[in-house]
Protein backbone atom coordinates (compact mmCIF):
# COMPACT_ATOMS: atom_id res chain seq x y z
CA UNK A 1 0.00 0.00 0.00
CA UNK A 2 2.60 2.66 0.76
CA UNK A 3 4.67 1.47 -2.30
CA UNK A 4 1.14 2.56 -4.89
CA UNK A 5 0.89 5.83 -2.36
CA UNK A 6 4.88 6.85 -2.39
CA UNK A 7 4.46 5.68 -6.26
CA UNK A 8 1.78 8.37 -6.95
CA UNK A 9 3.64 10.83 -4.92
CA UNK A 10 6.52 10.38 -6.72
CA UNK A 11 5.13 10.61 -9.98
CA UNK A 12 3.63 13.89 -8.63
CA UNK A 13 6.74 14.85 -8.05
CA UNK A 14 7.84 14.18 -11.29
CA UNK A 15 5.37 16.33 -13.09
CA UNK A 16 7.10 19.58 -11.30
CA UNK A 17 10.89 18.71 -11.91
CA UNK A 18 10.25 17.40 -15.22
CA UNK A 19 9.35 20.84 -16.83
CA UNK A 20 11.93 22.59 -14.14
CA UNK A 21 14.68 20.13 -15.59
CA UNK A 22 14.09 20.64 -18.82
CA UNK A 23 13.67 24.38 -18.39
CA UNK A 24 17.39 24.14 -16.33
CA UNK A 25 18.99 22.80 -19.23
CA UNK A 26 17.89 25.52 -21.93
CA UNK A 27 18.25 28.44 -19.64
CA UNK A 28 21.24 27.19 -17.45
CA UNK A 29 19.92 28.30 -13.84
CA UNK A 30 17.29 27.04 -11.72
CA UNK A 31 13.37 28.05 -12.26
CA UNK A 32 13.00 29.20 -8.50
CA UNK A 33 9.58 29.97 -9.29
CA UNK A 34 8.62 27.16 -10.89
CA UNK A 35 6.73 25.80 -7.24
CA UNK A 36 5.13 29.06 -7.60
CA UNK A 37 3.77 28.05 -10.74
CA UNK A 38 2.26 24.72 -8.98
CA UNK A 39 0.53 26.68 -6.27
CA UNK A 40 -1.00 29.02 -8.87
CA UNK A 41 -2.63 25.48 -10.61
CA UNK A 42 -4.05 24.48 -7.66
CA UNK A 43 -5.45 27.88 -6.64
CA UNK A 44 -6.60 28.37 -10.34
CA UNK A 45 -7.86 24.55 -10.08
CA UNK A 46 -9.72 25.63 -6.57
CA UNK A 47 -11.01 28.72 -7.99
CA UNK A 48 -12.35 26.60 -11.39
CA UNK A 49 -14.13 24.18 -9.15
CA UNK A 50 -15.82 26.66 -7.44
CA UNK A 51 -17.38 28.62 -10.39
CA UNK A 52 -18.13 25.00 -11.43
CA UNK A 53 -16.20 21.94 -11.05
CA UNK A 54 -13.68 20.20 -10.67
CA UNK A 55 -13.27 18.77 -14.60
CA UNK A 56 -13.25 22.51 -15.42
CA UNK A 57 -10.34 23.18 -13.58
CA UNK A 58 -8.30 20.27 -14.53
CA UNK A 59 -8.86 20.95 -18.54
CA UNK A 60 -8.11 25.05 -17.72
CA UNK A 61 -5.68 25.32 -14.91
CA UNK A 62 -3.02 24.08 -16.43
CA UNK A 63 -3.44 26.10 -19.46
CA UNK A 64 -3.70 29.45 -17.43
CA UNK A 65 -0.25 29.04 -16.02
CA UNK A 66 1.11 27.96 -19.65
CA UNK A 67 0.19 30.80 -20.22
CA UNK A 68 0.95 32.97 -17.77
CA UNK A 69 4.39 31.14 -17.91
CA UNK A 70 4.48 32.08 -21.53
CA UNK A 71 4.82 35.85 -21.25
CA UNK A 72 6.85 35.47 -18.28
CA UNK A 73 9.45 34.05 -19.97
CA UNK A 74 8.98 36.06 -22.96
CA UNK A 75 8.81 39.72 -21.38
CA UNK A 76 10.90 39.68 -18.45
CA UNK A 77 13.21 36.31 -18.53
CA UNK A 78 14.05 36.87 -21.87
CA UNK A 79 14.85 40.45 -21.57
CA UNK A 80 16.82 39.71 -18.39
CA UNK A 81 18.99 36.61 -20.28
CA UNK A 82 21.37 39.17 -22.24
CA UNK A 83 23.05 40.42 -18.53
CA UNK A 84 23.73 37.08 -17.26
CA UNK A 85 22.80 34.17 -15.04
CA UNK A 86 22.99 35.65 -11.75
CA UNK A 87 20.06 38.39 -12.86
CA UNK A 88 17.92 35.47 -14.47
CA UNK A 89 18.20 33.56 -11.20
CA UNK A 90 17.37 37.04 -9.33
CA UNK A 91 13.92 37.28 -11.92
CA UNK A 92 13.08 33.78 -10.85
CA UNK A 93 13.34 34.36 -7.48
CA UNK A 94 11.53 37.40 -7.40
CA UNK A 95 8.92 36.32 -9.33
CA UNK A 96 8.28 33.68 -6.62
CA UNK A 97 7.63 36.42 -3.99
CA UNK A 98 5.09 38.03 -6.62
CA UNK A 99 3.10 34.93 -7.14
CA UNK A 100 3.33 33.98 -2.91
CA UNK A 101 2.06 37.84 -2.23
CA UNK A 102 -0.46 37.91 -4.91
CA UNK A 103 -1.87 34.84 -3.92
CA UNK A 104 -2.23 35.70 -0.52
CA UNK A 105 -3.98 38.98 -1.20
CA UNK A 106 -6.79 36.88 -3.46
CA UNK A 107 -6.96 34.20 -1.72
CA UNK A 108 -6.05 35.01 2.13
CA UNK A 109 -3.21 33.41 4.39
CA UNK A 110 -4.88 30.37 5.26
CA UNK A 111 -5.69 27.21 3.49
CA UNK A 112 -8.52 26.86 0.28
CA UNK A 113 -11.33 24.29 0.73
CA UNK A 114 -10.44 22.66 -2.60
CA UNK A 115 -12.32 19.15 -2.07
CA UNK A 116 -11.55 16.11 -4.01
CA UNK A 117 -14.29 15.29 -6.40
CA UNK A 118 -17.18 13.43 -4.60
CA UNK A 119 -16.89 10.49 -7.40
CA UNK A 120 -13.37 10.05 -6.41
CA UNK A 121 -13.49 10.38 -2.46
CA UNK A 122 -13.70 6.77 -1.73
CA UNK A 123 -11.81 4.10 -1.69
CA UNK A 124 -10.23 1.69 -4.64
CA UNK A 125 -9.30 -1.33 -3.09
CA UNK A 126 -8.42 -2.86 0.02
CA UNK A 127 -5.65 -4.86 1.30
CA UNK A 128 -5.60 -6.64 4.66
CA UNK A 129 -6.61 -3.44 6.71
CA UNK A 130 -5.04 -0.30 4.50
CA UNK A 131 -6.89 1.36 1.94
CA UNK A 132 -5.62 2.74 -1.63
CA UNK A 133 -8.03 6.01 -2.66
CA UNK A 134 -9.86 6.23 -5.47
CA UNK A 135 -8.39 9.81 -6.05
CA UNK A 136 -4.68 8.42 -5.61
CA UNK A 137 -5.55 5.95 -8.42
CA UNK A 138 -6.41 9.14 -10.73
CA UNK A 139 -3.44 10.68 -9.59
CA UNK A 140 -0.91 7.69 -10.94
CA UNK A 141 -3.76 7.71 -14.08
CA UNK A 142 -2.82 11.21 -14.81
CA UNK A 143 0.70 11.12 -13.95
CA UNK A 144 1.28 8.23 -16.06
CA UNK A 145 -0.84 9.81 -18.84
CA UNK A 146 1.25 12.62 -18.72
CA UNK A 147 4.74 10.77 -18.93
CA UNK A 148 3.51 8.76 -22.09
CA UNK A 149 2.30 12.59 -23.76
CA UNK A 150 5.82 13.89 -22.77
CA UNK A 151 7.92 11.09 -24.22
CA UNK A 152 6.06 10.97 -27.03
CA UNK A 153 6.72 14.69 -28.00
CA UNK A 154 10.05 14.60 -27.45
CA UNK A 155 11.00 11.37 -28.98
CA UNK A 156 8.35 11.00 -31.53
CA UNK A 157 7.49 14.95 -33.12
CA UNK A 158 9.30 17.35 -35.30
CA UNK A 159 9.27 20.20 -32.34
CA UNK A 160 10.37 17.32 -29.59
CA UNK A 161 13.67 16.82 -31.70
CA UNK A 162 14.42 20.33 -32.07
CA UNK A 163 13.78 20.67 -28.36
CA UNK A 164 16.59 18.11 -27.99
CA UNK A 165 18.55 19.74 -30.28
CA UNK A 166 18.13 23.11 -29.14
CA UNK A 167 19.18 22.69 -25.48
CA UNK A 168 22.58 21.47 -26.48
CA UNK A 169 23.62 23.03 -29.48
CA UNK A 170 21.05 26.28 -29.26
CA UNK A 171 23.56 27.96 -32.06
CA UNK A 172 23.88 25.13 -34.76
CA UNK A 173 19.94 24.45 -34.34
CA UNK A 174 19.49 27.91 -35.26
CA UNK A 175 21.34 28.48 -38.16
CA UNK A 176 18.94 25.37 -39.78
CA UNK A 177 16.49 27.61 -39.23
CA UNK A 178 14.58 26.48 -36.47
CA UNK A 179 13.21 29.73 -34.40
CA UNK A 180 14.82 28.46 -31.20
CA UNK A 181 13.73 31.49 -28.82
CA UNK A 182 10.09 30.50 -29.89
CA UNK A 183 10.95 26.28 -28.77
CA UNK A 184 13.01 28.09 -25.46
CA UNK A 185 9.03 29.75 -25.17
CA UNK A 186 7.22 26.88 -25.72
CA UNK A 187 9.44 24.65 -23.43
CA UNK A 188 8.61 27.23 -20.61
CA UNK A 189 5.38 26.98 -21.13
CA UNK A 190 5.26 23.72 -20.96
CA UNK A 191 6.83 23.08 -18.03
CA UNK A 192 4.62 25.55 -16.24
CA UNK A 193 1.83 23.55 -17.97
CA UNK A 194 3.11 20.54 -15.82
CA UNK A 195 3.46 22.19 -12.87
CA UNK A 196 -0.08 23.80 -13.09
CA UNK A 197 -1.14 19.89 -13.53
CA UNK A 198 0.83 18.86 -10.54
CA UNK A 199 -1.18 22.01 -8.49
CA UNK A 200 -4.67 21.08 -9.82
CA UNK A 201 -4.53 16.78 -9.09
CA UNK A 202 -1.75 17.68 -5.81
CA UNK A 203 -3.80 20.47 -4.13
CA UNK A 204 -6.89 18.75 -3.48
CA UNK A 205 -5.07 15.36 -2.31
CA UNK A 206 -2.86 17.61 0.26
CA UNK A 207 -3.49 21.20 0.86
CA UNK A 208 -4.01 23.84 -0.98
CA UNK A 209 -2.20 26.94 1.05
CA UNK A 210 0.41 29.64 0.46
CA UNK A 211 3.09 27.78 2.20
CA UNK A 212 2.37 24.85 -0.65
CA UNK A 213 4.98 26.38 -3.26
CA UNK A 214 7.91 26.67 -0.39
CA UNK A 215 7.31 23.30 0.97
CA UNK A 216 7.19 21.35 -2.45
CA UNK A 217 9.90 23.67 -3.78
CA UNK A 218 12.74 22.19 -1.60
CA UNK A 219 11.78 18.74 -2.45
CA UNK A 220 12.14 19.10 -6.14
CA UNK A 221 15.42 20.78 -6.28
CA UNK A 222 16.36 17.80 -4.56
CA UNK A 223 15.20 15.84 -7.11
CA UNK A 224 16.61 17.20 -10.07
CA UNK A 225 19.52 17.34 -8.37
CA UNK A 226 19.58 13.66 -7.04
CA UNK A 227 18.53 12.51 -10.73
CA UNK A 228 21.06 14.79 -12.64
CA UNK A 229 20.86 18.44 -13.79
CA UNK A 230 19.08 18.41 -17.10
CA UNK A 231 17.93 14.58 -17.25
CA UNK A 232 14.40 13.65 -17.70
CA UNK A 233 15.16 9.87 -16.92
CA UNK A 234 17.24 11.02 -13.62
CA UNK A 235 14.31 13.00 -12.51
CA UNK A 236 11.89 10.60 -12.76
CA UNK A 237 14.02 8.08 -10.87
CA UNK A 238 14.68 10.48 -8.35
CA UNK A 239 11.24 11.34 -7.93
CA UNK A 240 9.86 8.07 -7.32
CA UNK A 241 12.82 7.21 -5.06
CA UNK A 242 12.10 10.51 -3.00
CA UNK A 243 8.41 9.31 -2.91
CA UNK A 244 8.99 6.07 -1.62
CA UNK A 245 11.48 7.27 0.86
CA UNK A 246 8.52 9.34 2.25
CA UNK A 247 5.81 7.45 2.27
CA UNK A 248 8.03 4.56 3.83
CA UNK A 249 9.28 6.46 6.68
CA UNK A 250 6.55 8.03 7.81
CA UNK A 251 4.87 4.67 8.19
CA UNK A 252 7.71 3.15 10.32
CA UNK A 253 8.80 3.40 13.84
CA UNK A 254 12.23 2.34 13.86
CA UNK A 255 15.11 4.64 15.82
CA UNK A 256 18.09 3.62 16.85
CA UNK A 257 17.22 2.97 20.38
CA UNK A 258 15.06 0.29 19.07
CA UNK A 259 18.47 -0.83 16.87
CA UNK A 260 20.18 -1.32 19.93
CA UNK A 261 17.63 -3.16 22.11
CA UNK A 262 17.67 -5.56 19.45
CA UNK A 263 21.19 -5.48 19.82
CA UNK A 264 21.31 -6.17 23.28
CA UNK A 265 22.42 -2.94 24.52
CA UNK A 266 20.51 -1.00 27.51
CA UNK A 267 19.49 2.43 26.18
CA UNK A 268 17.88 4.43 28.89
CA UNK A 269 17.13 8.10 29.01
CA UNK A 270 20.42 8.50 30.46
CA UNK A 271 22.45 7.15 27.65
CA UNK A 272 24.98 9.56 25.93
CA UNK A 273 23.19 10.95 23.16
CA UNK A 274 19.78 9.44 24.10
CA UNK A 275 17.30 12.43 22.51
CA UNK A 276 19.25 11.58 18.86
CA UNK A 277 18.99 7.84 19.31
CA UNK A 278 14.91 7.75 20.27
CA UNK A 279 14.06 9.50 16.85
CA UNK A 280 11.89 7.78 15.53
CA UNK A 281 12.21 7.12 11.25
CA UNK A 282 8.76 8.58 11.25
CA UNK A 283 9.91 12.17 12.67
CA UNK A 284 12.86 12.72 10.38
CA UNK A 285 10.77 11.65 7.64
CA UNK A 286 10.87 15.39 6.04
CA UNK A 287 14.90 15.86 6.25
CA UNK A 288 15.11 12.29 4.47
CA UNK A 289 15.20 13.76 1.35
CA UNK A 290 18.07 16.24 2.00
CA UNK A 291 19.73 14.00 3.53
CA UNK A 292 19.96 12.06 0.19
CA UNK A 293 20.92 15.29 -1.18
CA UNK A 294 24.05 15.46 0.85
CA UNK A 295 24.82 12.13 0.45
CA UNK A 296 24.66 11.80 -3.23
CA UNK A 297 26.51 15.01 -3.51
CA UNK A 298 29.15 13.59 -1.47
CA UNK A 299 29.39 10.02 -3.35
CA UNK A 300 28.35 11.13 -7.24
CA UNK A 301 28.24 15.07 -7.71
CA UNK A 302 26.55 14.70 -10.70
CA UNK A 303 23.35 12.70 -9.77
CA UNK A 304 21.94 9.25 -10.90
CA UNK A 305 21.51 10.08 -14.93
CA UNK A 306 24.18 13.36 -14.82
CA UNK A 307 26.32 13.31 -17.50
CA UNK A 308 28.51 16.69 -17.21
CA UNK A 309 31.85 15.82 -15.88
CA UNK A 310 32.92 18.66 -13.53
CA UNK B 1 32.93 30.42 -65.35
CA UNK B 2 31.11 32.68 -63.29
CA UNK B 3 27.74 33.84 -64.44
CA UNK B 4 24.62 35.04 -62.99
CA UNK B 5 23.91 38.00 -61.07
CA UNK B 6 25.21 38.75 -57.91
CA UNK B 7 23.30 36.65 -55.23
CA UNK B 8 25.13 37.41 -52.38
CA UNK B 9 27.71 40.72 -51.44
CA UNK B 10 28.76 42.36 -48.25
CA UNK B 11 29.73 46.01 -48.10
CA UNK B 12 32.18 47.37 -45.97
CA UNK B 13 31.41 44.39 -42.97
CA UNK B 14 32.46 44.77 -39.93
CA UNK B 15 32.02 42.09 -37.39
CA UNK B 16 32.29 41.73 -33.17
CA UNK B 17 32.88 39.21 -30.68
CA UNK B 18 31.70 41.22 -27.61
CA UNK B 19 34.29 43.86 -27.21
CA UNK B 20 36.81 42.29 -29.58
CA UNK B 21 36.69 43.65 -33.44
CA UNK B 22 37.18 40.77 -35.60
CA UNK B 23 36.50 41.73 -39.40
CA UNK B 24 37.34 45.34 -40.57
CA UNK B 25 35.47 46.17 -43.39
CA UNK B 26 34.98 43.58 -45.65
CA UNK B 27 33.57 43.23 -48.93
CA UNK B 28 32.81 40.24 -50.55
CA UNK B 29 30.45 39.15 -53.25
CA UNK B 30 28.93 35.72 -54.80
CA UNK B 31 27.25 34.94 -58.49
CA UNK B 32 24.19 32.80 -58.31
CA UNK B 33 25.61 29.04 -59.05
CA UNK B 34 28.99 30.11 -58.49
CA UNK B 35 31.82 28.34 -56.05
CA UNK B 36 34.03 31.44 -54.11
CA UNK B 37 36.62 29.69 -52.08
CA UNK B 38 37.30 31.78 -48.82
CA UNK B 39 41.33 31.20 -47.81
CA UNK B 40 43.46 32.63 -45.04
CA UNK B 41 45.21 31.27 -42.25
CA UNK B 42 43.46 30.46 -38.67
CA UNK B 43 42.39 33.78 -36.99
CA UNK B 44 42.34 35.26 -40.25
CA UNK B 45 38.46 36.15 -39.90
CA UNK B 46 36.74 33.74 -42.63
CA UNK B 47 34.44 31.55 -40.12
CA UNK B 48 33.55 35.11 -38.68
CA UNK B 49 32.73 36.20 -41.59
CA UNK B 50 30.31 33.07 -42.75
CA UNK B 51 28.68 33.51 -38.60
CA UNK B 52 28.50 37.35 -39.70
CA UNK B 53 26.27 36.45 -42.51
CA UNK B 54 24.41 34.11 -40.77
CA UNK B 55 23.53 36.84 -38.25
CA UNK B 56 25.21 34.77 -35.24
CA UNK B 57 27.42 37.71 -34.36
CA UNK B 58 27.43 41.89 -34.05
CA UNK B 59 28.14 43.54 -37.45
CA UNK B 60 27.95 46.84 -38.71
CA UNK B 61 27.87 47.85 -42.68
CA UNK B 62 25.47 45.76 -45.00
CA UNK B 63 24.34 42.58 -45.89
CA UNK B 64 22.63 41.96 -49.03
CA UNK B 65 20.75 39.00 -50.30
CA UNK B 66 19.11 39.12 -53.66
CA UNK B 67 18.60 42.92 -53.39
CA UNK B 68 17.69 43.12 -50.10
CA UNK B 69 19.67 43.84 -46.97
CA UNK B 70 19.79 41.12 -44.75
CA UNK B 71 22.23 42.49 -41.89
CA UNK B 72 20.82 41.89 -38.28
CA UNK B 73 18.32 39.53 -39.36
CA UNK B 74 18.60 36.40 -36.62
CA UNK B 75 19.87 32.89 -37.87
CA UNK B 76 16.85 31.08 -38.24
CA UNK B 77 15.15 34.07 -40.50
CA UNK B 78 18.83 34.17 -42.57
CA UNK B 79 18.33 30.31 -42.99
CA UNK B 80 14.73 31.01 -43.95
CA UNK B 81 15.73 33.33 -46.97
CA UNK B 82 17.58 30.32 -48.25
CA UNK B 83 21.64 30.73 -46.76
CA UNK B 84 22.69 27.42 -45.33
CA UNK B 85 25.54 27.07 -43.14
CA UNK B 86 28.09 24.11 -42.18
CA UNK B 87 29.46 25.03 -39.38
CA UNK B 88 33.64 23.92 -39.01
CA UNK B 89 33.10 22.34 -35.87
CA UNK B 90 30.66 19.47 -37.15
CA UNK B 91 28.23 20.28 -34.83
CA UNK B 92 26.12 17.13 -35.37
CA UNK B 93 22.83 16.30 -32.28
CA UNK B 94 24.73 13.40 -30.71
CA UNK B 95 22.17 11.89 -28.88
CA UNK B 96 20.08 11.67 -32.27
CA UNK B 97 19.71 9.02 -35.11
CA UNK B 98 21.71 10.08 -38.08
CA UNK B 99 18.40 10.46 -40.03
CA UNK B 100 16.92 12.71 -37.29
CA UNK B 101 19.71 15.11 -37.54
CA UNK B 102 18.22 15.35 -41.40
CA UNK B 103 15.04 15.76 -40.48
CA UNK B 104 16.24 18.78 -38.71
CA UNK B 105 17.93 19.80 -41.63
CA UNK B 106 14.48 20.56 -42.78
CA UNK B 107 12.57 23.88 -42.46
CA UNK B 108 9.31 22.37 -42.04
CA UNK B 109 7.59 25.00 -44.74
CA UNK B 110 5.56 23.78 -47.31
CA UNK B 111 7.28 24.06 -50.56
CA UNK B 112 9.25 20.94 -52.06
CA UNK B 113 13.08 20.96 -51.88
CA UNK B 114 15.30 19.64 -54.54
CA UNK B 115 16.51 17.38 -52.05
CA UNK B 116 15.44 13.93 -50.35
CA UNK B 117 16.61 11.36 -47.72
CA UNK B 118 17.54 9.44 -51.05
CA UNK B 119 19.44 11.96 -52.71
CA UNK B 120 21.78 12.17 -49.56
CA UNK B 121 21.78 8.28 -48.86
CA UNK B 122 22.19 7.97 -52.58
CA UNK B 123 25.93 10.45 -52.35
CA UNK B 124 26.90 9.12 -49.24
CA UNK B 125 25.97 5.27 -48.65
CA UNK B 126 27.33 5.55 -45.53
CA UNK B 127 24.91 7.66 -43.96
CA UNK B 128 22.18 5.19 -45.02
CA UNK B 129 23.85 1.55 -43.58
CA UNK B 130 23.89 4.22 -40.29
CA UNK B 131 20.83 6.01 -40.22
CA UNK B 132 19.53 4.40 -37.06
CA UNK B 133 22.57 4.97 -34.95
CA UNK B 134 23.34 7.75 -33.00
CA UNK B 135 25.00 10.72 -34.72
CA UNK B 136 27.61 10.95 -31.72
CA UNK B 137 29.04 7.85 -32.10
CA UNK B 138 30.05 8.53 -35.85
CA UNK B 139 33.84 8.94 -37.22
CA UNK B 140 34.73 12.28 -37.67
CA UNK B 141 34.31 11.90 -41.58
CA UNK B 142 30.65 10.82 -41.52
CA UNK B 143 29.96 13.41 -38.98
CA UNK B 144 31.33 15.89 -41.54
CA UNK B 145 28.80 14.14 -43.79
CA UNK B 146 26.35 14.72 -42.20
CA UNK B 147 26.82 17.94 -41.34
CA UNK B 148 26.70 18.54 -45.21
CA UNK B 149 23.94 16.91 -45.74
CA UNK B 150 21.60 18.05 -42.72
CA UNK B 151 22.25 21.47 -44.10
CA UNK B 152 21.19 20.57 -47.66
CA UNK B 153 17.90 19.21 -46.44
CA UNK B 154 16.92 22.97 -45.87
CA UNK B 155 17.12 23.52 -49.44
CA UNK B 156 19.55 26.01 -49.06
CA UNK B 157 20.24 28.56 -52.61
CA UNK B 158 23.59 29.48 -50.85
CA UNK B 159 25.64 27.50 -48.82
CA UNK B 160 28.56 28.74 -46.26
CA UNK B 161 30.96 25.31 -45.72
CA UNK B 162 33.52 26.17 -42.83
CA UNK B 163 36.41 23.53 -43.27
CA UNK B 164 34.44 20.48 -44.79
CA UNK B 165 38.05 18.82 -45.23
CA UNK B 166 39.60 19.53 -42.03
CA UNK B 167 41.41 16.56 -40.43
CA UNK B 168 39.70 13.77 -42.85
CA UNK B 169 41.31 11.11 -44.93
CA UNK B 170 41.99 11.43 -48.34
CA UNK B 171 39.32 9.26 -49.32
CA UNK B 172 36.87 11.16 -47.88
CA UNK B 173 38.46 14.74 -48.74
CA UNK B 174 37.40 12.70 -52.51
CA UNK B 175 34.14 12.62 -51.23
CA UNK B 176 32.97 16.18 -50.25
CA UNK B 177 35.13 17.49 -53.54
CA UNK B 178 32.21 15.29 -55.37
CA UNK B 179 29.44 16.77 -52.68
CA UNK B 180 30.79 19.97 -54.04
CA UNK B 181 30.73 19.25 -57.76
CA UNK B 182 26.90 18.38 -57.19
CA UNK B 183 26.21 21.43 -55.20
CA UNK B 184 27.56 23.19 -58.69
CA UNK B 185 25.28 20.85 -61.19
CA UNK B 186 22.42 21.66 -59.46
CA UNK B 187 23.47 25.64 -59.35
CA UNK B 188 23.75 26.25 -56.04
CA UNK B 189 26.07 29.02 -54.70
CA UNK B 190 29.14 28.11 -52.05
CA UNK B 191 31.28 30.03 -50.21
CA UNK B 192 33.88 27.42 -49.29
CA UNK B 193 36.55 28.02 -45.96
CA UNK B 194 39.43 25.95 -46.54
CA UNK B 195 42.51 25.60 -45.45
CA UNK B 196 43.98 23.02 -48.20
CA UNK B 197 44.82 24.87 -50.85
CA UNK B 198 44.88 22.28 -53.37
CA UNK B 199 40.63 21.35 -52.99
CA UNK B 200 39.97 24.90 -53.28
CA UNK B 201 41.58 25.79 -56.32
CA UNK B 202 40.63 22.75 -58.33
CA UNK B 203 37.20 23.15 -57.30
CA UNK B 204 36.35 26.84 -56.71
CA UNK B 205 35.20 29.79 -59.60
CA UNK B 206 36.75 32.60 -57.48
CA UNK B 207 39.57 33.27 -54.89
CA UNK B 208 39.41 35.59 -51.68
CA UNK B 209 42.43 35.12 -49.76
CA UNK B 210 41.81 36.81 -46.26
CA UNK B 211 44.60 38.42 -44.07
CA UNK B 212 44.29 40.30 -41.08
CA UNK B 213 40.80 40.31 -40.62
CA UNK B 214 40.17 41.80 -44.00
CA UNK B 215 40.36 40.87 -47.89
CA UNK B 216 44.29 41.00 -49.55
CA UNK B 217 43.49 38.93 -52.86
CA UNK B 218 40.50 38.55 -55.14
CA UNK B 219 40.77 36.86 -58.03
CA UNK B 220 40.72 33.60 -60.16
CA UNK B 221 42.43 30.20 -58.86
CA UNK B 222 44.96 30.86 -62.08
CA UNK B 223 45.60 33.94 -60.64
CA UNK B 224 46.14 33.16 -57.09
CA UNK B 225 48.67 30.07 -58.36
CA UNK B 226 50.63 33.15 -60.49
CA UNK B 227 50.50 35.63 -57.42
CA UNK B 228 53.61 33.57 -55.62
CA UNK B 229 54.03 37.00 -53.34
CA UNK B 230 50.16 37.04 -51.74
CA UNK B 231 50.68 32.78 -50.77
CA UNK B 232 53.74 33.33 -49.56
CA UNK B 233 52.84 36.78 -47.15
CA UNK B 234 49.04 35.07 -46.45
CA UNK B 235 48.81 31.26 -47.13
CA UNK B 236 51.67 29.37 -46.51
CA UNK B 237 52.62 28.59 -43.12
Amino acid sequence: MSVLNGVSYGLLLFMLSAGLTLIFSMMGVLNFAHASFYMLGAYFAYQFSAWSNFWVGLLFAPIVVALLGGLFERFLLRKTHKFGHVPELLVTFGLSFVILEIVQLIWGRTSVDYPIPAAMSGSLFKVFDSTFQTYRGFMMLVAILMLVALYWVIKRTRIGLAIQAALTHPETTEALGHNVPRVFALVFAGGCALAGLAGVIGGNAFITEPGMAQSVGAIIFVVIVVGGMGSLAGALIASILIGLLQTFAVGLDWSFAGAFTTLGLAVTPETFGYPLWKLKLSQVAPILPFLLLVVMLVVRPKGIMGTRDE
Amino acid sequence: MSTGNIALETKELQAFYGKSHILQGVNVNVREGEIVALLGRNGAGRSTLAKAIMGMVDTKGEIVWRGNNIAGLKAYEVAHLGIGYVPESRDIFPKLTVHQNLMLGEKGTKAKSRWSFEDMYKMFPRLKERQHTEAGVLSGGEQQMLTLCRTLMGDPDLILIDEPTEGLAPAIVQLVAEYLRELKRRGISVVLIEQKLAIALQISDRVYVMGDRRIVFEGTPAQLKADSNVRKEWLEV
